[in-house]
Parts: C-alpha cells; structure tokens; sequence
C-alpha cells in the first residue's frame, strides 16, 4: 500500500511558499507570545505549590455543597473541580501561610469528607511553593541546555547553518507547544514539561532526517540550486514523513482517550508538539538553513570525507 | 547473497532469548500479601514461617502460598480481606519481635523466583503510597560542626595558658587574643588540631580566623546526608512497611517512598523528630565562659551548664528503656568509643560533681516578620536529669528523670540513630491505591490500543516487512520490560508515556529503512541489492535521529525530577532497543527469509 502513488513534486521551498510560511509562524508565534504575557500559564501545584486532593465520591459529587462547606470552613480560595468521572472531584487550594500543613491537611480532609462517609482519597498533595521556584528552574535550564548540545552535535555532524535551523525550528515548536497551553488555559504541570522536551526530540528526529537527506542530495544533484536540492529532499521523505506521524499520533491518541485525566495534559502537549514539530522541519528548519545561504560548499568544507562519516553508526 | 555471519546470528539470538527470560517475571501479576521480618534481622527461618501459615490456618484463611525471600517471610493471599485479616492477626500474635507488612507480591513461580529473576516494580502513582521529600538544614550541620571546632580549639589554648577568646559568628571562628605574641603559638595549635582548615590573619596582629575549606564543608554535608539517611532507613524499617526508599537528591534533599502507606500523619512524627541527647558537666562556679542557663523540664530544676559536649546524641550506638533498681523509669545508654574515652575521663576527673543530661529537639514554627510569614526552625533545650557522678565510668550508664512514654519513646528516637541535622519536609504526595490500580488499567490499555493501530497499519502498507517490523516493535516491548526489571526501576505513569512514544519512534526507522528500499527498487536495483542499500542507507539518519533525541532525554535524566526523571529512563531505554531491534533485529529476520536465495520481488 502506497499513500503517494507517484514521485511527488511540491514546491515546499518556493519563494512565494516560504513567505506565507513564514507568515504563519509569525502570525502563531505573536499570538503564543502574546497570550504567554498577558494570560500567563494555568500553572499546576507541581510549580505553584499548594494542596491537591483527588477524591472520589460514592455517588456522583454536588460540587456546590463542597464549596461552601470549603468556604464555611474558612478555605474561600478552594478550587473545586470534576475531574473526568462525576464521582471525581478535585479541590485546589493556594499555599497557605502560617498554618501547619499538616493540621491544615487534616482539617481539609475532614471538610471535603463531611456529610459523606466512603470516600476515596485517591491523591493527596501537599507541594512547598520552594520547589515550584526550583523546578522552573530546572526545566528552563534543561531546556536551555538541550538545545545547546543539539546545536553543538548538528553543527559536527553538518554545519552551523543546519545547527541554527534545527534550533530555530526548535524554538519554534516550543514557544507554540507552550503558547498554546496558555491560549486555552489547559493545566500545565510537569508532566507536561516532559512532554514538551519529548516534543524537541521527536521535532529534531524530523529535521535531522530531513538534513540527511539535504547532505545527500547536495552530493548526487550537480548543478542543481540548493533551494532545488532541499525541494527534491523534503519530496523524497515526504511518505516517511506521514507514516511516521500517522502512526506516532495513533499512540498518543489512544493515550489522550484512554489514559486517563492525569496525564491528558501530556498527550495534548505531544500532539500539538508532533504536528507543529513536522511542520517546523520543513518550513522553519530547512527554510532557516536556506535563508542562511545553505549550499553544497558548506559541507565540503569541514567534512574532509563525507561517505566516511556517513558510515559510522 | 546477504547471510548475517553465524555469530551476529547467534548474538540477536541470545539478546531476544534473555530479554524473554527477564521480562518472563512480569507476566505472573501480584497478589495482596503479608512479609514478615524479624526486628532483629536475623533471617526468618522455615520453622517460624510454618508457625505463621499455621496460626493462619487456625482462623480459617488459606494462604495462596508462603517462602522466604531475602531473609524475609512472604505469604500471598487471594484477597485483600483475606491479606487484611490474618495481617491483623499476624501482628497481635508478633508483634513484640517481628515487623510485619502489607504488600504486593508477585505470583511468580518458584523456579523463577529461585532464579533471582524479579518483576519491575511499579511507582508510587501505580499503587499508591506516600512520597515526602526533605530537606537538610545545612547551615545547622555545618553550624554544629564548627562549635566542635571552637570547643577543641578553645579547650587546647587554655591548656597552653594561652588568653583567648573564641566566638562563631556567621561561619567564622575569631579568636581573639590578648597578647601579639602568641599568635604563632595559636596558629600552630590550630594547625595541629587540624591542618586543613583557613586560617586568616585580622588586621591587629592578635586576631586569627578560622573557616573551613571548600572541600570541608562539602564533606561534612555529605556526612549529615548519609547520617540522616541512615537514620531514616532505620526509623522507616520500624514503621514495617514493605520495600521503603530512602534516596538521597541534589545536595541537600532526600526522597522518603512508602509503598502501600495511607497516612502520612503516622511517618510524621518519625521522619521529622530530632530529639537527641547531650551530656554536660554542670557549671557550679557559675562564671565559666561559655557557660550558660538552661531551664529544667517539668519537676526538674534549671541549671547552668558548661559549654563542653561529653557525648552526643550521635555517639550513642545502643538505647533501650528499662527500669532501675528502685522501679524509675531509665532509658539505659550505650555510647561508642569515642564517646565512651571522654564520658570515662570526665567521669574520673569529676566524681562526686554533678552531670546534666539535655534534651534537645528542632521544631519548625511559623513567625511573622514584617507582614510576612517566615518558617523558623526552633530548637528546644531541657534538662532532663542532673545526677551526681558516683564513679568512674566509661560506655554503659543510664538516665532516669523521664516518664515511661517519655522513655520508650526517646529509646527508641536514640535507638534508631540522631539525625546529624534536622529535617524539613518540603513536598508530600499520597496516593491513593484505587487511584494507582486506575492508572495501572488505563496506563496498560492506552498501550495495547495504540500498539495494535499500529501493527494493523505497518501489516497492511509494508505487507511482510511490515510483519518482520512488528515482530521488532513486540520485541522492543519485551526488551524495555526486561530492561526495567533488570535494573530494578521503577514503572512510573509517564514512564509508560515514555513507552508509548518510543513506540511511535521505533515505527520511524522501520519505515525509513522501507521507504529507502522503496526508493531503491524505484531506481531499478535488483531485489537483494535494494534490500542490501536500502538498510546501508537509512543507517546514517536513523542514527542521527535517534542520538540527537538521546541527547534530550540525557539532559531530561540529568536535570529532572520525579515524574520527568520516570520518563526520560523508559524513554532512553527505549531508543536504544528500539535502535537493536530495528537495525540489527530486523535485518536477521531478513536476511534469514530472504537473504539466501533468489527472489523477484520485495515484499515491501
């Protein structure tokens, strides 16, 4: 079975294509950037810090009447929220100051249980706003040094000019994955963070593929331009492309549907990051490398021996 | 013709049949099940196992089955009332020299239990339990340290009639002295007491400073983690609960894991209590430097006591509660022997004097400062005891001036090791055990689903190469399971997140490879040669793809925690098995049905 009978010719890289591209990721770009300083990220306890409980009710839960119990009890800045399954219920609350936790914990149980003998605590957690600081951090700078050592091995296994393509596209998918989350107010914990680390390697597995085969092309194609050469490329793996996105996006949606509610967040997160990720292969990697004057000299150069290389595993 | 030589042959062979054997223990389940030990950890042998299954027996609950594993007693039940009840039981009947445990097994077969061969085991999110992180106080270790310091540096000056003050101030010791001339003399008296330390010169000529290095600091924060996590380990094993982790993360913060726990009131007390004891000579001049007033608990007069530490908390290697001859409640204290040399010659200097012993235990509290709300850390310091010393002794004593509570809980606080520092608990999770049998359920379902839609579509568009590539991605599966188990981590929920998107991406090489040998027959190579390029070919992209999304996911290991760190070890693992299978695995199927003859078509 064939999705692409014959050799396909798209003009991915022409002049006009690239411009309304880059128009597009302008355009997205703008409006995640935009929508990450005003609206800011629905950020989840992990990074917030704070109290969580996921309870399960014996019968479907009257959201209204914890509430108020919650407020009567003094907690008036409880969130109460379903959580998948009516008899689901998960209640939120900022981190509180100069309260024991533990007592604080124990009074929010006996609040969230009144009335209702049987209930479930599935989860209960209590994260310090110190970690949450930290972990910001952390993700930031494991961002920061991904990218760095995905610059550095593209940059000797190709060039500078693919190195700032890859990043560029990188940086891309990121700021959009995130954008994104923030524009729909989606809960974004970390888990979703992984996801969104996860999304730099699927994104970067795509865009290397896709330089492989530029560096390949650049060598068979004589006298041919460098925007032809990556045309014929990106052609060239435009089945691979698809069945590969196809049939990765077939697990995640099996994670979103069946996963359960906790790690919803990541399969959103992994499912934007794909279809941005293989967009920005094409449009934002090769198109970058292209716009820096990318051509077949660029790889004679620090590659005294290019098939050699290219046999190493 | 392209044959694998009989030993690359032989290697994928081996691979695939130890990869079965490893992820073999998985497939068996677990059960709900009591472990038994013995507190004195000696190994539980069979005749006491036989006693347990038959005091059982005796309330009419027949066990599933009962070994020994590790020294430790296992018995699995068909329910959780069943596992429930005769626990319950269990423990009224033991309890006095035995810790027993709720848990899960896993029901696998004798002769693969006695092959040492053990199922992955699963994460506090898949079935429940409690997770705390503390947090070291530092400055408190490095602090307590350095009074060791400026008592020893203190305590040598005064021998060598040296005038002096010594203050610790901010990390710095200042000594102060009265004459110039006997800087040279101090500073040699520093250096013998330890040639490491810094030693600056103020600006009057009589003034030395004392810090410590670097290299000492780091130390001594590496001693107060590996002394607070030993202590833990030891207060957990009391709690009885069944495969408990104490792991140490980043530089001051340690991870506590209790499967199967439901209320982290219980650890509370347990994890966070830094009572410890101090013995001290009481200062019946009044007027030593150093000395200082501390008040007495409830019936038990102040005193001032000198400043000199006989022994610590931290020296004592025995405590039990006892009773004395005269029926008082006494906690009896072994001291090791470094203690012991000092307790033995203040003892014969100092007969017939007084000694106190303090109490002393670290509470967290919340203040107001400045309309903000600031955690202080507390310390409490009580004298429990003064005693006057009637003879000589050296490592064996007791103290009395405690209620029997008090008493059987400070023996067992002391028993169980001091915390060099003390603890703060900055995150808690607990989870529920329906919560982790729903993660486990949907977790298990999202994957068989989504692996299903996917060899459906391989099977169809690649036709038999699609078929060899499942074979490859079933392996993948059972590789990443076997890997788990082998190296005994943990399966988290998105560590199988990690497995489900390492299966989309193994998918990738397969069909990079396809496409190539498409391309390949496309420009008019002969079936083997396709075959044969096709695989040459998509090597390079499969393996810059693959090392550039390990690299990530080295980065994510390095710097992740928790829920981040579970992802990035499956989903490492993954990419290299999935790198095996597709590249070395696939092309021995291959290459065994079609490399050794002539064939017309590829099947692809």
């Amino acid at each position: 079975m064939r999705f692409l009978r014959h050799k396909t010719h798209f003009d991915f890289l022409g002049d006009t294509r690239r411009k309304i591209a880059l128009g597009i990721s302008a355009i997205v770009i703008a409006v995640s950037i935009a929508s990450l300083a005003t609206r800011g990220l629905e950020f989840g306890i992990d990074f917030t810090g704070g109290i969580l409980l996921e309870v399960g009710y014996p019968e479907a839960a009257n959201l209204g009447s914890i509430r108020s119990n919650l407020a009567d009890a003094g907690f008036e800045d409880a969130q109460v929220l379903r959580f998948g399954a009516d008899t689901d219920v998960l209640v939120r609350l900022p981190p509180q100051d100069g309260v024991n936790p533990d007592e604080l914990r124990e009074q929010l149980r006996a609040t969230v249980a009144v009335g209702t003998p049987g209930v479930d605590w599935r989860r209960v957690e209590f994260v310090s706003p110190q970690v949450g600081e930290e972990l910001t951090e952390r993700g930031g700078l494991a961002m920061i040094i991904a990218m760095l050592l995905i610059f550095v091995y593209v940059m000797i296994r190709f060039q500078w000019k693919f190195a700032a393509g890859a990043v560029t596209a990188l940086a891309h998918d990121v700021i959009v994955t995130v954008g994104f989350f923030s524009l729909f107010g989606f809960s974004f914990d970390l888990t979703v963070v992984a996801a969104v680390l996860a999304v730099i390697g699927y994104s970067l597995n795509d865009t290397v593929v896709a330089f492989d085969r530029i560096r390949e092309n650049f060598f068979k194609l004589r006298g041919v331009s460098a925007q032809e050469s990556m045309n014929t490329s990106i052609n060239e793996m435009l089945a691979r492309t698809i069945i590969t996105g196809v049939t990765t996006l077939f697990v995640l949606v099996a994670l979103l549907l069946l996963g359960g509610e906790s790690i919803a967040p990541f399969s959103i997160a992994l499912i934007i990051g794909i279809i941005v990720g293989t967009y920005s292969s094409i449009w934002t990697a090769s198109a970058t490398a292209l716009a820096l004057g990318v051509n077949a000299q660029d790889l004679l150069e620090p590659v005294k021996d290019p098939d050699l290389i290219d046999d190493l595993p | 013709m392209y044959r694998y030589p009989v030993w690359l042959n032989t290697l994928v062979l081996v691979v695939v049949l130890t990869g079965i054997l490893f992820a073999l223990p998985n497939i068996y389940g677990s059960a709900p099940a009591v472990q038994l030990a013995n507190a004195d950890a000696t190994p539980i042998t069979e005749t006491r196992l036989s006693n347990f299954v038959r005091s059982i027996e005796g309330d009419g609950v027949t066990p599933e089955a009962s070994y020994i594993v590790d020294g430790r007693a296992v018995i699995r039940f068909n329910s959780v009332e069943d596992q429930q009840r005769s626990g319950e039981r269990l423990r009224e009947r033991y309890e006095q020299d035995t810790n027993v445990a709720l848990t899960l097994a896993p029901r696998t077969p004798e002769w693969v239990r006695d092959m040492g061969l053990n199922p992955m085991s699963l994460g506090l999110d898949l079935r429940g339990g409690v997770y705390v992180l503390l947090e070291v106080d530092m400055d408190t270790a490095i602090n307590n340290r350095l009074q060791g310091y400026e008592q020893d540096f203190d305590e040598r000056l005064r021998e060598a009639r040296i005038r002096h003050r010594v203050d610790l101030d901010n990390q710095i010791i200042t000594i102060r002295l009265t004459r110039v001339e006997d800087t040279e003399v101090a500073r040699q008296i520093i250096i013998t007491s330890d040639p490491n330390v810094i030693i600056g010169d103020g600006t009057d000529g009589k003034t030395l400073t004392v810090r410590m290095t670097e290299a000492q600091v780091k130390e001594r924060q590496d001693f107060a983690i590996e002394q607070n996590m030993t202590t833990l380990r030891n207060r957990v094993d009391q709690l009885g609960v069944a495969e408990p982790l104490v792991q140490r993360q980043g530089v001051d913060r340690i991870v506590v894991q209790l499967p199967g726990v439901q209320d982290p009131t219980e650890l509370e007390k347990i994890l966070t209590a830094t009572a410890t004891l101090e013995f001290r000579l009481v200062d019946q001049s009044g007027d030593t430097p150093g000395s200082r007033s501390y008040p007495g608990r409830t019936g038990e007069a102040s005193a001032i006591l000198k400043r000199e530490v006989i022994a610590s908390g931290d020296e004592i290697v025995d405590a039990g509660f006892t009773y004395t001859s005269d029926g008082q409640p006494a906690v009896s204290i072994t001291l090791d022997s470094a203690g012991g040399e000092r307790m033995l010659a203040t003892t014969r200097d100092n007969v017939g004097k007084p000694m106190s012993t303090l109490f002393i235990e670290w509470r967290e509290e919340d203040v107001v400062r400045g309309g903000r709300t600031e955690k202080r850390k507390v310390k409490t310091e009580e004298i429990i005891n003064t005693a006057t010393i009637q003879g000589v002794f050296k490592n064996r004593f007791q103290i009395t001036g405690l209620t029997p509570i008090e008493g059987r809980d400070l023996a067992v606080l002391l028993r169980a090791g001091a915390l060099a520092a003390p603890v703060y608990k900055v995150d808690e999770r607990t989870i529920g055990p329906s919560l982790g049998q729903d993660n486990i359920d949907r977790g298990f379902r999202a994957i068989q689903i989504g692996f299903l839609a996917v060899i459906v579509f391989m099977a169809v568009y690649y036709r038999w190469f699609g078929m060899i590539a499942n074979v490859a991605l079933f392996s993948n599966l059972v590789f990443i399971t076997a890997v788990l188990s082998m190296v005994g981590a943990s399966l988290t929920l998105p560590g199988i997140a990690g497995i489900v998107l390492t299966v989309g991406m193994a998918v990738d090489a397969n069909v990079l490879i396809f496409e190539r040998i498409r391309e390949e027959i496309a420009a008019g190579e002969q079936p083997q040669a396709a075959i044969h390029s096709g695989y040459e070919k998509a090597l390079s992209s499969i393996a810059d793809a693959n090392i550039t999304t390990l690299i990530a996911a080295i980065v994510l290991l390095a710097f992740g925690t928790g829920p981040v760190k579970g992802f990035a070890i499956t989903l490492m693992i993954g990419i290299l098995t999935s790198m095996f299978t597709a590249i070395v695995g696939t092309r021995a199927i291959v290459n065994l049905i079609f490399g050794g003859r002539k064939i017309s078509s590829v099947p692809v």
